[in-house]
């Protein structure tokens, strides 16, 4: 039991950040600056929604107490949803949410191609489909820094400002606590060695191809993974789950 | 060459139409023809844009996983849809911009049941079964349209309302099947959709100022009365089937002539919505302004950044 325990925690963390993104993407619906980006937006909603709803399933399934995917999205206090700060911060302009997504899918990008390997045959095939997903919304995001970055002045000023606001969330992506040491030594996860460092390296090589400066500022700010969130999460959880809180136990 | 006279040249158009053969973007075609078509086309693809907003209003509130999916795909269909209809509007010479410009200063209409409001989830069935079940019965005839372009993008467009019909249509039955306070929503929504969706069809033929011409050069191929009988006919069944009352006293099924006949429609809320004062038509334009706007400098960049790329690769060339 000690291992559901402990994949179910990792496997939730990851929906959660599906879950979260995939909300604050969807905002943009009808809103984008240009309808082709409109659609690109939605397109990658759709991709972190249905990520969202595979991890959260099987989430479900191994926590083994008869929550489903639904009941994991939708009716859980905020302390217990296990996202990272980053994805849950508000969308801002365009360029804040380019900037957010292209950190994100940086990231996401080399887990899933690590968790490929993982002995858990579940977690493993979703890695697998989310893997093909990730990088074209890493292509997309990386083309958009660099076009923002070396666009005209003004987007450069505002791209390296939501650069210098997200930067101080982006050292928990490579959180790692106990439940990442036990799946590690009970080979359900490979190792994540070199994660951050190739990390670095994708976002630096986008960032100086974008003309844009990484802040020299490396306050870091963490909590998410383990429930403590910024004021953001309240309140798209007050809206995402406003039709379960308002009319509780009925079938949509 | 020959020299052509004009009523020779439409001689000839009239003979292809009258034929059933397409009319494409590089044949000769009548001015108020190519005018009408833009006119209709692009208030076709910003319906489909402003109709983007009501439904987009439940997506962060959608109920569960399967729910905020859907509705997702859906809206972003919708954009689809919006986008082969602002390219067929470019296939006549109009420019894109410039037509979503005339809808942002509100000389270019757009479909007038988006300026209703969606104030429940319910809404989301009704919308789909009432709103896109009237935009097939309008969008059906248009596949047979006289200009190849619209007719072609109308083919796959009604494909996919129709799997909106039915992703509505399901919505709206589990709900009149739920708990009274689901199966309540589902009556509220379609009371306030009902009406509006009759409207969507158009004045009456007698009011009507575009029918006639449109019907001879076959850009419109059945009448706003026929095309809102039809509507009624399949739709009042189905709500019996749910078990939802449509909200209309003077409804009755005439047994002689197979169709069922309808209380009065509201004209004057009609043109006062069309007008401009319907309880949304502000919102959804200013939200398409603030979109255009604060997407400005989204654009520039991209544009600048293309010129530079460009530049760049003429001096290593």
């Amino acid at each position: 039991m000690e291992k559901n325990t402990d994949l179910f925690e990792y496997v939730l963390r990851m929906g959660d950040d599906s879950l979260i993104l995939g909300h604050r993407i969807s905002e943009w619906c009808g809103h984008g600056p240009i309808l082709e980006e409109d659609i690109a937006l939605t397109n990658m909603s759709l991709d972190l929604i249905g990520q969202a709803t595979n991890l959260l399933e099987y989430a479900g399934e191994l926590e083994g107490k008869g929550r489903d995917g639904d009941a994991l999205a939708f009716l859980r206090y905020d302390r217990e949803y296990k996202n990272l700060l980053l994805v849950e911060q508000t969308n801002g302009d365009f360029g804040k949410t380019i900037m957010r997504q292209f950190f994100f899918d940086a990231y996401r990008k080399l887990l899933f191609e690590r968790l490929i390997k993982s002995t858990d045959i579940q977690l493993s095939a979703i890695a697998d489909k989310s893997l093909k997903e990730t990088k074209y919304h890493l292509k997309h995001t990386s083309e958009w820094v660099i076009r923002l970055g070396d666009g005209t002045e003004e987007s450069h000023n505002r791209i390296q400002e939501s650069l210098d606001a997200l930067w101080k969330y982006t050292a928990e992506l490579f959180f790692a606590n106990e439940v990442d040491s036990k799946l590690l030594a009970a080979g359900i996860i490979p190792s994540m060695e070199g994660l951050q460092e190739d990390w670095n390296e994708i976002v630096s090589s986008v960032l100086e191809e974008a003309t844009l400066t990484i802040p020299t500022n490396n306050w870091k700010q963490e909590g998410g993974r383990i429930g403590r969130h910024t004021e953001h999460l309240g309140l798209l959880l007050a809206e995402m789950q406003y039709m379960q809180r308002a009319y509780p136990n009925m079938k949509w | 060459m020959k020299e052509v006279t004009i009523s020779e040249l439409e001689r000839r158009f009239q003979e292809k139409i009258d034929n059933d053969i397409k009319i494409e973007p590089k044949d000769w075609m009548p001015e108020e023809y190519r005018q009408t078509l833009i006119r209709q086309i692009s208030q076709h693809a910003h319906s489909e844009i402003v109709g983007m907003l009501p439904e987009g209003n439940w997506i962060t509130r959608a109920p569960n996983l399967r729910r905020k999916a859907v509705l997702l795909a859906k809206v972003q269909d919708e954009a689809g849809h919006g986008l082969y209809l602002y390219s067929a509007v470019e296939t006549l010479g109009a420019d894109r911009e410039a037509t979503i410009d005339d809808l942002h200063t509100g000389k270019a209409k757009y479909s007038s049941i988006f300026n209703y409001p969606t104030t429940s989830w319910a809404d989301m069935g009704t919308i789909g079964w009432l709103v896109d079940g009237a935009a097939i019965m309008n969008q059906v005839p248009i596949c047979r349209c006289s200009y190849g372009p619209y007719a072609r993008a109308m083919v796959r467009v009604c494909k996919e309302e129709s799997f909106h019909q039915r992703q509505g249509f399901e919505i709206i039955s589990l709900l009149a099947q739920g708990t009274p306070e689901q199966k309540a929503m589902a009556q509220d929504s379609l009371n306030r959709f009902w009406w509006p969706s009759l409207m969507m069809f158009g004045p009456n033929d007698a009011e009507s100022k575009h029918t006639a011409q449109s019907m001879k050069w076959k850009i419109k191929r059945s009448t706003n009365d026929e095309l809102r009988q039809l509507f009624i006919d399949v739709t009042v069944p189905q709500a019996e089937m749910i078990g939802l009352t449509i909200p209309d006293k003077d409804l009755k099924f005439n047994e002689e002539t197979g169709h069922y006949e309808s209380g009065p429609i509201n004209w004057d809320e009609f043109w006062e919505v069309v007008k401009g004062n319907g309880p949304c038509n502000k919102e959804r334009v200013d939200a398409r302004k603030k979109a255009k706007d604060e997407g400005a400098w989204v654009r520039e960049a991209a544009m600048a950044y293309a010129e530079k790329r460009k530049e760049r690769s003429a001096i290593r060339a």
